[in-house]
């Protein structure tokens, strides 16, 4: 037990500590490192849970996919890093304040708050507690079943959201010369090719 | 030392509070802010997880799962915002953003 104490309070401090990293390094790709690290500790603290196929989700879709983004887009626009830092600390107190506002408002509710003794029995799906069911198994068995419609909502928007990000960053610049393929199928030899009847000795 | 219920949601409180002070802190900054939002998000995903896994109930689990799917769109589509926006201004200042009023 105290291997686990000692694993979550690893993952726990780091995950803290990168997400403070994140907020205040002073350049954008460091930060989009440190949101790596966080997801990586907070897949962790997922795998310590037994949760395990959200874990590896976590870092499949958010290291492997938005950090990365995030990375390109950092990388991709030439930002003014010092003139975007000045004036954080005018800020500083206006957002401390409503942090430390927000933390004492959860200290107080999580620290009066019990879960009612029955709550355990109105479980909407138990987890399988027989041997050889996986958490990955559990899940698939649950989502392509009773969720079936959430799932492909998800799926819908994601697509949404795919078509989107094509939609607001595709650009047609006026003197670059694209392809038509209605045109180019639409070619018959009438169309394509002029014959000249080109006389002997006197050239076109 | 057992570890519970209360030492998740405390952890997922923090992350949270970071993500909301971030948002204020970097007000200039769109990239930061978007991923003050991930850590939000991130936060609500920690709290879902260890529900799920104290009360042995596995819709906590799928719920997200939909709520990650949801965050890797709002990236995208933020992001995209975000590039279209440099293009036209040069600037990624969420101050002056103040085109579409009136």
């Amino acid at each position: 037990m105290t291997f686990i104490a000692l694993f979550f309070y690893l993952f726990a401090s780091l995950a803290i500590a990168s997400a403070i990293m994140v907020i205040f390094a002073r350049n954008p790709v460091h930060s989009v490192l440190y949101l790596i690290l966080t997801f990586v500790n907070a897949a962790g603290l997922f795998v310590l849970i037994g949760a395990e196929f959200l874990a590896m989700i976590l870092i499949v879709v958010y290291v492997g996919a938005v950090a990365v983004l995030f990375l390109f887009v950092v990388m991709m626009l030439d930002i003014d890093i010092a003139k975007m830092r000045e004036g954080m600390l005018a800020y500083l107190p206006i957002g401390g304040a409503i942090g430390a506002i927000l933390l004492a408002e959860m200290v107080l509710v999580f620290g009066t708050w019990a879960i009612a003794p029955d709550a355990m029995k109105m479980a909407m799906a138990p987890i399988p507690t027989a041997a050889g069911v996986t958490n990955t198994e559990a899940i698939g068995l649950l989502l392509y079943t009773r969720y079936i419609y959430f799932f492909q909502a998800a799926g819908m928007v994601l697509l949404v959201a795919m078509i989107g990000a094509i939609v607001l960053t595709l650009r047609h610049k006026p003197n670059v010369k694209r392809q038509n393929i209605a045109d180019q199928v639409a070619r018959n030899p009438s169309t394509s090719i002029e014959i000249k009847d080109v006389k002997p000795g006197q050239g076109l | 030392m057992e570890i519970g219920l209360g030492h998740y949601l405390t952890v997922a409180a923090i992350l949270f509070t970071i993500g909301i002070f971030g948002i204020f802190l970097n007000r200039k900054n769109v990239i930061i802010i978007l991923m003050s939002i991930e850590l939000m998000l991130l936060a609500v995903n920690i709290n879902l997880v260890a529900f799920s896994a104290y009360l042995q109930d596995l819709t906590g689990q799928i719920f997200a799962l939909l709520v990650l799917t949801v965050a890797a769109g709002e990236a995208a589509i933020g992001l995209a915002i975000l590039v279209t926006y440099f293009r036209n201004r040069d600037t990624i200042e969420v101050e002056d953003i103040n085109m579409m009023k009136g």
